[in-house]
């Protein structure tokens, strides 16, 4: 039985169907990448996963445990899907430690010096041990993200789902980033929708291409990009390179 | 001298009252579920709607109808408090509007509670953003209790009690009446000027974008 199981997902806003039967699974500790054109769904997709917007139709599953079941205590499950996002949304009133910390006291119940030991060894897994004492208005894009990373890292997640999160960096700091998501890997699954093609074919395991709401093609990054067997993923491919620079 | 601790006593216990329920309401407006959104705008179109004057009377004598006594300084307090919250759910809610929705999606992400999230997350930033306006009430809190207590709302009360006494039933259905007809007289104004303010500022823009 694979961790996470995604079944024939449907979603729509008003008349519009974004999702029209998502269906893929992820075992323990692999890393797939999404990519795909601007309002294909990537987002929604993700939400609909932790439940931020419950799909319309469809089932997710984790580790066992139907989501998508409305009884079910969801405030529990998401604390295993860690969120990365694309503009970070850091709490603004609170240190870089606490930003990290803060999960860890209110939701998993961890007493205060408890929280800030493991939000400290978090934000030393990212290279930020010299940042914890600063808010966020006094960090760079690259260090805003990176504590965002230790955030749902601190809550020990099976999976973490990232939206686009070097997306909002200016050029010199996705480096940084893309860096400490490397360095998770085989540690913890992730689920990343990024247009990092370089980072999408050293690092995933699979990429999938997602185009009007369903999934054009799936599979490992060497056959992804050098024979896919879909028309519309070579286009894509191929207009991406040219887009964000070919390697 | 009395007049003055009175007034600082209205003032902060009023203030403490207004303050506590704007917030809840404030936040029932912009995160809750139906129909909390619903009735915290209702109270703010009715309590804006009706003078400060209106409000006193309505709560002494009102609440006696109904078989509740209470004195005159606790009627001022109440009505003050009933009035300014009306106010301050604006200061909170825009406070509240300003920090971005993202943060409360991420405290969720993280297995927070929609309650936590506006505890941990929205309420510390909130009470920081408020504090202008917050203190901007609390002058007006503070003139609006001394001009209750100049015109002798509290010598007022003491006085219809009297008339309640007497006449209980007309007492209460004229106050309501005057209450209802200033309110249908300010609601009918302000909507009037707020129309009025829409289309200034539309034909505005095309005069700028004619430039
Ligand atoms: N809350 C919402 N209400 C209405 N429509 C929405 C909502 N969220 C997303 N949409 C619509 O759904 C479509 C898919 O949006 P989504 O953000 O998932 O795309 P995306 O693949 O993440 O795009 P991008 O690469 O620009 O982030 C878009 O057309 C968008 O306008
Ligand atoms: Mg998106």
């Amino acid at each position: 039985m694979p961790m996470l199981d995604v079944k024939n997902i449907h979603k729509s806003f008003e008349t519009t169907e974004v999702l029209k039967g998502i269906s893929f699974s992820m075992e323990k500790e692999e890393t797939k990448v999404i990519i795909g054109t601007s309002g294909t769904g990537k987002s929604t997709l993700l939400r609909c996963l932790n439940q931020l917007d419950p799909p319309d139709e469809g089932e997710v599953w984790l580790d066992g445990e139907e989501l998508t079941n409305p009884s079910i205590d969801i405030n529990r499950i998401r604390q295993k899907i860690g969120f990365v996002f694309q503009d970070f949304n850091l709490f603004n009133h609170l240190t870089a430690l606490r930003n990290v910390s803060i999960g860890l006291e209110k939701v998993k119940q961890l007493n205060k010096e408890k929280a800030r030991e493991r939000a400290m060894d978090e934000l030393k897994r990212v290279g930020l041990e010299k940042q914890i004492n600063q808010y966020p208005a006094q960090l760079s894009g690259g260090q805003k993200q990176r504590v965002g990373i230790a955030r749902a890292l601190a809550m020990d997640p099976d999976i973490i789902l990232f939206d686009e999160p070097t997306s909002a960096l200016d050029p010199e700091l996705i480096g940084d980033v893309l860096d400490v998501m490397k360095s998770l890997y085989g540690k913890v699954a992730m689920l990343i929708v990024t247009h990092e093609m370089g980072f999408a074919r050293n690092v995933a395991d699979e990429i999938i291409f997602m185009e009007g709401g369903v999934i054009v093609e799936k599979g490992p990054p060497k056959q992804m990009f050098q024979s896919p067997t879909k028309q519309r993923t070579k286009e894509f491919l191929g207009r991406i390179a040219t887009l964000y620079g070919a390697e | 001298m009395r007049g003055l601790a009175v007034t600082i006593e209205l003032t902060l216990l009023s203030m403490l009252c207004a303050s506590t329920l704007a917030i809840m309401m404030a936040f029932g407006r912009s995160y809750g579920k139906q129909p909390l959104p619903f009735i915290a705008l209702i109270y703010e179109k009715i309590f804006r709607g009706i003078p400060l004057i209106v409000i006193f009377i309505l709560v002494y004598f009102g609440l006696a109808q109904i078989g509740i006594l209470i004195d005159a300084f606790s009627a001022a307090i109440i009505g003050l408090a009933l009035h300014s919250t009306a106010y301050q759910i604006q200061i909170y809610r825009s406070a509240i509007n300003s920090i971005p929705e993202g943060q409360v999606i991420a405290a969720q992400s993280l297995g927070m509670s929609k309650l936590q999230a506006i505890r941990y997350i929205l309420l510390p930033q909130m009470l920081r953003l408020s504090i202008p306006g917050w203190s901007n009430e609390f002058t007006i809190i503070l003139k609006d209790t001394s001009i209750a207590i100049a015109i002798g709302v509290v010598e007022l009360m003491r006085q219809g009690r009297y008339v309640i006494v007497r006449e209980p039933s007309v007492a209460l259905y004229i106050l309501l009446v005057v209450a209802l007809i200033y309110f249908i007289f300010v609601f009918t104004i302000n909507r009037g000027l707020s129309y009025l303010e829409k289309r200034y500022h539309i034909s505005g823009l095309e005069i700028t974008k004619a430039r």
